[in-house]
């Protein structure tokens, strides 16, 4: 068993209202160093409301979320933001780049919001970045002049650019073709190999979900199975 | 901060035709303010300089400000007394040359004496109630800008014909008299004179040039019955506004009554004090107006941008740094409608102040400007302090947004 990064203890998430909805229940899930882990179940199970919780986006009804083992219920929002900027990487469906900037400036978003490099340091790191992802010629580009595929990549950069040992991706591969969810998950996939990352993905691919070492299954926002296998 | 500033400044950039209306409207708070102040100032100075200039700064008279104590008061104690006829009193400053040189001892400014007589002007079947002052044309340079205001003469024509008299243009018009005519005064003590009129000053205060009129000294005290009679004692300060202090000081070292020019004419400057706050409430509404300009550029952008708001947030960058990108892109408005408001409001007053007209009640055929730097610095800086207050609220609302709502409604 890896060293636990995050870990969710009996995590329950109710949505007040007029109705509550219960979109996680009772969740104990442990996430190791170079954990490659899948998160998959039907629409409305709750994996991405998981991986919110499990990435300080969202905060537990009831439960706790341990980060590093430390519990982070009782952290400020400041704090939270802080460990989101230095502990955590997000990919998520759509790419979510800043439109304005250009393909290096949205790497360097997060490296200029944490503020410890020079702002040389700081190119170099997101050129570097970019390079090792493919996309050494786009830096200047603009998003909107990247494909679907090239665009997530630069999101997966930009999860990695203050290299926080845990990168969360939800659905990083559902809004593109088969030939670029290959590519991006190839490049989640090196991350765990050769950089020693943690990286929690939901997906509805089942293909790749069987392809990535662990497979966590919801259903109606409870662990249905969590079963490691042999991987790529 | 410069990461805030760019994406402050990227927004703010990209969306140029709002942004242009929004510093429209903080620029043409900002110009009407500028203008507004730059009006009201001027006409007020203007005013004030010429009240300071024509009037005495200190007026020391004969009166007392309260009525002296009677004899019998003196000699019963009782709480009241009625039926009392007052002691008579000989009208005038008593030794007023010695009183003079004790008030130069002290005083920061110049003195001089004059003898003032209420007359009735008389010419071509005109009568006219007229407030007469004896001076002495060679001292009055030193209280008064009367030598300056003279037209078609000097002060020292007093001294060319017997009972000469410098009347206010206005009355001259009114009556009819030119410099040369002679006109007869009629006082309320009886006395009957006829005077040359040998010059006409125009003060530009109205209500002197059509009332007031000067003789020597003399001649004032011959109108009054009463040789050697000093009843008035006018000073120029050095510093017009320690007018009331010195005023005060006077009154208590001499006990005559002693008005400064700001208590004769208090309900000018009250009316002064009602109109600068008539004129700061419409530059307020006129720039709390702009101010929705901004408000409004400032919510639709965190409207147009809530989904990067949700990234950055979910990224890990802190509500503060949320908050002020676009408290930041307020400020960048303000200052813009701020820097653009100064050349218009410069160019607004350069615009008035070339404008002819044509009022009785100013001098100038001009309109009275004051290019103060100071409003400049307050229009400017309440349309900073409007502008944040109006980006606050919407970038405050912005921060607080919960990213995993937006990530969903995105997805």
């Amino acid at each position: 068993m890896s060293t636990p990064l995050i870990e969710a203890r009996k995590v329950t998430r109710i949505l007040p209202g007029i109705v509550p909805t219960t979109l996680v229940r009772d969740v104990n899930l442990t996430i190791g160093t170079r954990d490659f882990v899948a998160i998959t179940g039907p629409s409305g199970s709750g994996k991405s409301s998981l991986l919110y919780l499990l990435g300080l986006l969202d905060v537990p009804t009831e439960g706790e979320v341990l980060i590093n083992g430390r519990a982070t219920s009782q952290m400020h929002e400041e704090e939270r933001a802080l460990t989101r900027l230095s502990f955590l990487g997000f990919v998520f469906q759509f790419h979510f780049l800043l439109p304005e900037f250009t393909v290096r400036d949205n790497v360097m978003l997060p490296m200029r919001a944490l503020g410890r490099l020079s702002p040389r340091e700081m190119i170099e790191r997101a050129d570097a970045l970019l390079a090792s992802l493919g996309l050494g010629d786009h830096r200047l580009k603009r998003p909107d002049q990247l494909s679907g595929g090239q665009r997530q990549r630069v999101a997966v950069a930009r999860a990695l650019a203050n290299e926080p040992p845990v990168i969360l991706a939800d659905e990083p591969t559902g809004s593109l073709d088969s030939k670029s969810s290959m590519q991006v998950f190839e490049v989640l996939h090196s991350l765990v190999e050769e950089h020693g990352k943690t990286v929690v993905a939901v997906t509805h691919d089942m293909g790749l979900a069987e392809r990535m070492h662990r497979h966590v299954e919801l259903l109606d926002g409870c662990i249905l199975a969590d079963q490691a296998h042999a991987g790529t | 901060m410069s990461l805030v500033f760019d994406i402050a400044w990227t927004h703010v950039r990209s969306r140029v035709r709002q942004t242009g209306f929004a510093i429209a409207g903080v620029a043409t708070g900002v110009g009407f303010s500028i203008m507004m102040a730059s009006l009201m100032q001027g006409s007020q100075d203007d005013f004030t300089r010429r009240l300071v200039n024509t009037l005495p700064n200190i007026t020391v008279s004969d009166e007392r400000r309260a009525p002296p104590q009677q004899p019998a008061e003196k000699l019963y104690n009782v709480a009241e007394l009625h039926g009392l006829t007052p002691e008579a009193r000989r009208p005038g400053i008593k030794n007023p040359l010695a009183t003079m040189a004790a008030l130069e001892a002290w005083l920061p400014g110049k003195i001089a004496p004059s003898v003032k007589v209420q007359a009735i002007i008389r010419y071509a079947n005109h009568d006219l109630a007229t407030s007469i002052t004896g001076i002495d044309p060679n001292r009055e340079a030193l209280v008064s800008d009367l030598p300056k205001q003279m037209r078609g003469a000097t002060l020292t024509a007093l001294y060319r014909a017997t009972n000469a008299i410098v009347v206010g243009d206005r009355l001259a018009d009114k009556i009819g008299a030119r410099i040369g005519a002679n006109i007869t005064l009629q006082t309320s003590v009886g006395t009957r004179l006829s005077a040359q009129v040998v010059g006409l000053f125009h003060s530009g205060v109205r209500q002197i040039d059509e009332s007031a009129a000067y003789v020597l000294i003399k001649t004032g005290q011959i109108l009054a019955q009463q040789t050697g009679l000093i009843n008035e004692l006018r000073v120029r300060l050095a510093d017009p506004l320690a007018s009331r202090e010195i005023a005060a000081r006077v009154e208590s070292d001499t006990g005559y009554k002693s008005v400064s020019w700001q208590e004769a004419n208090e309900d000018l400057i009250s009316t002064f004090i009602i109109r600068n706050i008539i004129m700061y409430t419409v530059v307020g509404a006129i720039l709390l107006v702009a101010s929705f300009g901004t408000y409004n550029i400032i919510s639709t952008i965190t409207h147009e941008k809530a989904r990067d708001i949700a990234i950055m947030k979910s990224l890990g960058l802190p509500e503060f740094t949320v908050r002020s990108i676009f408290v930041v892109e307020a400020l960048m408005i303000g200052i813009a409608g701020a820097l653009a408001g100064f050349a218009f409001g410069y160019v607004l007053c350069l615009g008035l102040g070339s404008i002819r007209i044509t009022n009785p009640f100013i001098d100038s055929d001009r309109l009275p400007l004051v290019y103060e730097p100071l409003h400049y610095l307050l229009a400017g800086a309440v349309a900073l302090v409007s502008s944040v207050i109006a980006g606050y609220q919407p970038a405050r609302k912005a921060a607080r947004q919960h990213p995993v709502e937006i990530i969903r409604g995105a997805t």
